[in-house]
């Protein structure tokens, strides 16, 4: 069964790795599993305390069909074949991958250029199903839709997937394959030497043949590791506002307006947990660490979710904002070559939107690259393609739950009450690596819900402190610097 | 799994549903269960170990679990039958109940009626829409208050709060006390939100300062938080440009509000009010759909938890007639909210043959004085009371006679408004 090891597996840093991957975000962690195929010893190293806190954790979750990707660039080339790639992938590793399609909005007759312009890319790139959608038509699929929406250009491929959850599901497999997996890690430098490459990094060094550099808005500060920086990246930040689920259904579609050079707009998109996101805004900004939501952006986003849903009572179910960098290389598109500087150091970079959906594309290149340098692939005989998922006691019917509790009576034992959310679904959590409290929300939905983590966060403290032996106090949010509480009221001393 | 069959099924354990037991024992009803999701009875009042509790329905000044005891220890006396460590997930409109519990697997109870009191949860970030980054270090005061008061653990050092609600002035107290830093509370209104007693006794006692019209615009830090950049609002709670001020800090605690849990009612199809968050109830507590009645802070989020329990032994009271088949045939009356009124409780009444004096709570929205609290038909003045002073911070009670009711037996709908009270003017 998947997810039999943990992310918690020592790696002796002194012991040499075929391949070691810089980066735990959705394009590391799918040329992890790919690499599981065969045998090989590989190494995802990641700076953050759990897989997926970049890049990875924050964007729309979309799937998309392809067509608004100019076709000469890689994007273009990638992301329809990532998105049929991704159903038997999220079939073998359990992860809910929802095909809703999408519709394309235009508030304005001027618009429909735009559309048509859609709909060649789309005939181009073999994306199946598209069609524009006439006023009537369009209305009567998106029922709440302003008024004003003339036209729909509907694509019936894209889809909706929680992103860390593929990520986090693909690293689960590829460990039970072999994968090796360090993280809180930071790599520092490269070093290359007569045979292969050295790794520096706050764990130590590694030695390895082939270094991926997957490292998402660093990976231009990693190219410059090979002795000269071969690309520049910098962020483009989008902000989202989450909607309770209780806000009922918005829509059935993810909606986006007609999109600009640059962005695809601010969108609707359902999550596959049920909520609703709207956003992202698109700001180039200088700051690779500048998380800040804003009041201008997050105005942008209410304005946007009032012009197309007027009639929506968006304020009162609000529960979050977020945002997320999107790592733009100058060129504006994917980089996804060798080295020009280092052998054996190839790079997937500068992966910004759609590069959750063209992963599997992104993967797969990624392993041409490597046997055209060399590397061997004799298939992995025990490799399994398939992970199991956490049970949610919250998902099945009550026949089903009784079966649970059975099994396991902490399955009775609700911790997070907005989620719905069982102590054993989070010791599960635990046992498949989640060391921080992001770490079990991410896993298990705990704390994502309306009251946003105000009751189950002691409880959930208790159950890692008790779990991974670590004092109460010692309980971080998302690793290193991120305690949740300055130490104890009463040092116990004596009793009161 | 756990298979029973009751009289009334009271979901949630604090003290609307220990008061509503108890009272449904008084009147004489046989099978009365609580069920409850903790560990232990009593609700929110463990974790609220200050006092100020009780002084209306005890006339003494209890602290949190102190009130919760008596209530505990009437209802055993009363045999009053409790299952904890069950999780209540759907109610059906044949008043079916399921559940989960770790010791039977699914719990399922069939009741002839139900009380619900699920009690409240507190507003958070997300639901403000603050911007800045998203470190750790941010909490709901009522969280807070569980990692000092429960688990002996210390938020932070240096402390803000956000929202002047009683929650957040308790803390502010009671953080300092352990040896916390408490830097300021930022309240958006002109005006608090809390108690009077509670900023008094919370604040002023010791020295924090208060800062109104204010909210926080920006929050800092990318794993613990390092501060938050407070500015002053506008009259329509618009931050204004260029009154920014960084307040350097590492627990921001937030007290912006309770909101009434009522997924479960939800989950049956119970017409909620927007004003209260709330079911919308009649003056026997009784829900939109007959023999489910509400009480305590699933209703609407009572000042005082005497209110609570009030309005527990009034739902209980509700019950029983339904079960004895009393409340059938009643006409409908709406009540209205008319000029600076918020929230009004019950929102609605009913009348039968018997016709019994009805309390109403109601909520201002802004603050008045020298006012007249009057209930109308139409525009004839059916009842009313002079007030020194209304805020939104303190409900207003009032009862209004059998006979004034009967006066109104006619009615389709009354209203009730706040306004200023010309002798005094
Ligand atoms: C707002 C927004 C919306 C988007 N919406 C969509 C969408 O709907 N559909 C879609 O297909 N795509 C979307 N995308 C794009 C998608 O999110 C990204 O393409 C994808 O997540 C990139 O993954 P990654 O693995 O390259 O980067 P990341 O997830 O950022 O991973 C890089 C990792 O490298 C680690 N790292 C960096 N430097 C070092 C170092 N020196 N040592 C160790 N570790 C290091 C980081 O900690 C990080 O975990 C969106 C992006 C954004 C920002
Ligand atoms: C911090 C704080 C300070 C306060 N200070 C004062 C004060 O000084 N003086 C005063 O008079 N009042 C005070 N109050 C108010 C008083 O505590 C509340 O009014 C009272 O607790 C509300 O009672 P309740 O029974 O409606 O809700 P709660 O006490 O919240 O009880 C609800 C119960 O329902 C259970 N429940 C909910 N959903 C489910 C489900 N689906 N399945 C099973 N069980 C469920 C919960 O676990 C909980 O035990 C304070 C409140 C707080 C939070």
């Amino acid at each position: 069964m998947g997810g039999s090891t943990t992310l918690r597996t020592p790696f002796l840093t002194r012991s040499k790795a075929d391949v070691a991957i810089i980066g735990a975000g959705i394009i590391g962690a799918t040329i992890a599993r790919e690499l599981s195929r065969y045998k090989l010893s590989t190494i995802l190293i990641d700076k953050e305390a759990d897989v997926g806190w970049g890049t990875t954790k924050a964007n729309t979750g979309v799937i998309h069909a392809g067509y608004s990707e100019d076709p000469h660039t890689l994007r273009g080339k990638l992301t329809t074949p990532g998105n049929r790639i991704s159903k038997q992938l999220c079939e073998e590793l359990e992860v809910p991958l929802k095909r809703i399609g999408s519709i394309v909005v235009s508030l304005n007759r001027k618009e429909l250029p735009v559309l048509n312009k859609l709909e060649n890319y789309a005939k181009i790139l073999g994306v199946t199903g598209t069609r524009i959608l006439k006023k009537d038509e369009l209305h009567s699929m998106v029922p709440h839709l302003t008024p004003k929406a003339v036209y729909g250009f509907y694509a019936p491929t894209a889809a909706i997937v929680s992103p860390y959850g593929l990520a986090i599901a693909l690293v689960e497999n590829a460990q039970a394959n072999g994968l090796n997996v360090l993280l809180q890690t930071k790599v520092l430098g490269l070093e290359k030497k007569r045979q292969g490459i050295t790794l520096n990094t706050t764990s130590g060094d590694v030695r390895t043949d082939f270094v991926i550099n997957a490292a998402g808005l660093w990976a231009d500060e990693i190219s410059a590791m090979s002795g000269e920086k071969e690309f520049n990246i910098h962020p483009r930040k989008g902000e989202y506002i989450l909607f309770d689920e209780t806000i009922g259904e918005i829509t059935g579609k993810i909606i986006f307006p007609a999109p600009t050079p640059i962005s695809k707009g601010i969108a609707f998109a359902p999550f596959v947990e049920g909520n609703y996101a709207v956003g992202p805004t698109d700001e180039d900004i200088q700051d690779k660490e500048d998380l800040f939501t804003s009041f201008e952006g997050l105005k942008k986003v209410f304005n946007s979710a009032e012009k197309f849903f007027p009639e929506i009572p968006f304020k009162r179910y609000m529960i979050r904002n977020f945002c997320g960098l999107r790592a733009v290389a100058d060129e504006n598109d994917f980089i996804i070559r060798p080295s020009y500087n280092m052998k054996g150091l190839i790079h997937a970079a500068g992966i910004q939107s759609p590069g959750l959906t063209a992963a599997p594309a992104i993967a797969s290149m990624v392993m041409d690259i490597l046997k055209d340098q060399g590397m061997k692939l004799h298939p992995n005989p025990h490799f399994n393609p398939e992970r199991r998922t956490i049970h949610r006691i919250k998902d099945v019917d009550y026949k089903t739950k009784e079966k649970l509790i059975e099994g396991d009576p902490r399955y009775g034992h609700i911790v997070c009450r907005c989620e719905t959310v069982s102590e054993a679904e989070v010791i599960e959590a635990i046992r498949r690596g989640a060391t921080t409290l992001d770490g079990i929300k991410f896993r298990v939905r705990c704390g994502m819900g309306r009251c946003q983590g105000g009751f189950c966060t002691p409880r959930v403290m208790e159950i890692l402190s008790s779990e991974l032996k670590t004092p109460l106090t010692k309980i971080s949010k998302r690793g290193k610097g991120s305690r949740l509480v300055k130490g104890k009221v009463w040092d116990g001393s004596f009793n009161v | 799994m756990y298979n029973i069959k009751v009289d009334i099924a009271i979901i949630g354990g604090g003290p609307a549903g220990l008061g509503a037991a108890c009272k449904a024992k008084k009147l004489g009803i046989k099978k009365v269960l609580i069920l409850e999701r903790d560990r232990e009875l009593g609700g929110i009042l463990p974790q609220c170990i200050h006092n100020g509790f009780g002084l209306l329905y005890f006339k003494e000044d209890l602290t949190g679990p102190e009130y919760a005891t008596r209530f505990i220890e009437e209802a055993d006396k009363l045999r009053v039958e409790a299952k904890l460590n069950t999780m209540l997930l759907e109610i059906t409109k044949d008043k079916r109940i399921f559940g989960l519990s770790s010791k039977e697997g699914l719990a399922q109870i069939t009741a002839k009626a139900v009380i619900l009191s699920m009690g409240c949860r507190e507003r958070t970030r997300g639901a403000l829409n603050i911007p800045g980054t998203r470190p750790a270090g941010i909490y709901t005061a009522g969280t807070a208050q569980r990692l000092v008061n429960m688990e002996n653990l210390l938020p932070g050092k240096n402390i803000v709060v956000l929202g002047s609600g009683d929650v957040g002035l308790i803390m502010a107290r009671r953080l300092t006390w352990v040896g916390a830093k408490v830097k300021a509370v930022v309240e958006i209104l002109p005006y608090p939100s809390g108690l009077t007693r509670n900023i008094v006794q919370c604040l002023e006692d010791y020295n924090i300062p208060l800062i109104l019209s204010h909210t926080v615009v920006d929050i800092h830090g990318q794993d613990r938080l390092k501060g938050v950049t407070i500015a002053k609002v506008d009259e329509n709670r618009n931050p204004i440009k260029g009154s920014e001020k960084f307040i350097p800090c590492d627990t921001l605690l937030l007290s912006v509000g309770l909101i009434p849990e009522n997924e479960l009612s939800k989950s049956v199809g119970i017409e909620l009010d927007k004003a209260t968050g709330g079911a919308f109830v009649d003056q026997y507590m009784q829900t939109s759909i007959p023999g489910i009645f509400a009480c305590g802070n699933v209703v609407q989020v009572y000042d005082l938890v005497d209110y609570v329990t009030e309005s527990a032994e009034i739902a209980a009271k509700g019950a029983n007639l339904f079960m004895k088949g009393k409340l059938k045939n009643h006409r409908t009356i709406a009540v209205e909210r008319g000029e600076n009124v918020q929230q009004v409780v019950p929102q609605r009444f009913s009348l039968g043959k018997q016709v019994e004096p009805i309390k109403f709570y109601i909520r201002v929205q802004h603050p008045q004085e020298k006012v007249k609290v009057a209930l109308y038909w139409g525009t004839k003045e059916i009842f009313s009371k002079k007030e020194l002073i209304v805020k939104p911070s303190e409900m207003v009670v009032f009862e209004v006679s059998d006979e004034a009711i009967r006066k109104i037996s006619k009615a389709e709908k009354v209203t009730i408004a706040v306004s200023k009270h010309e002798k005094n003017t």
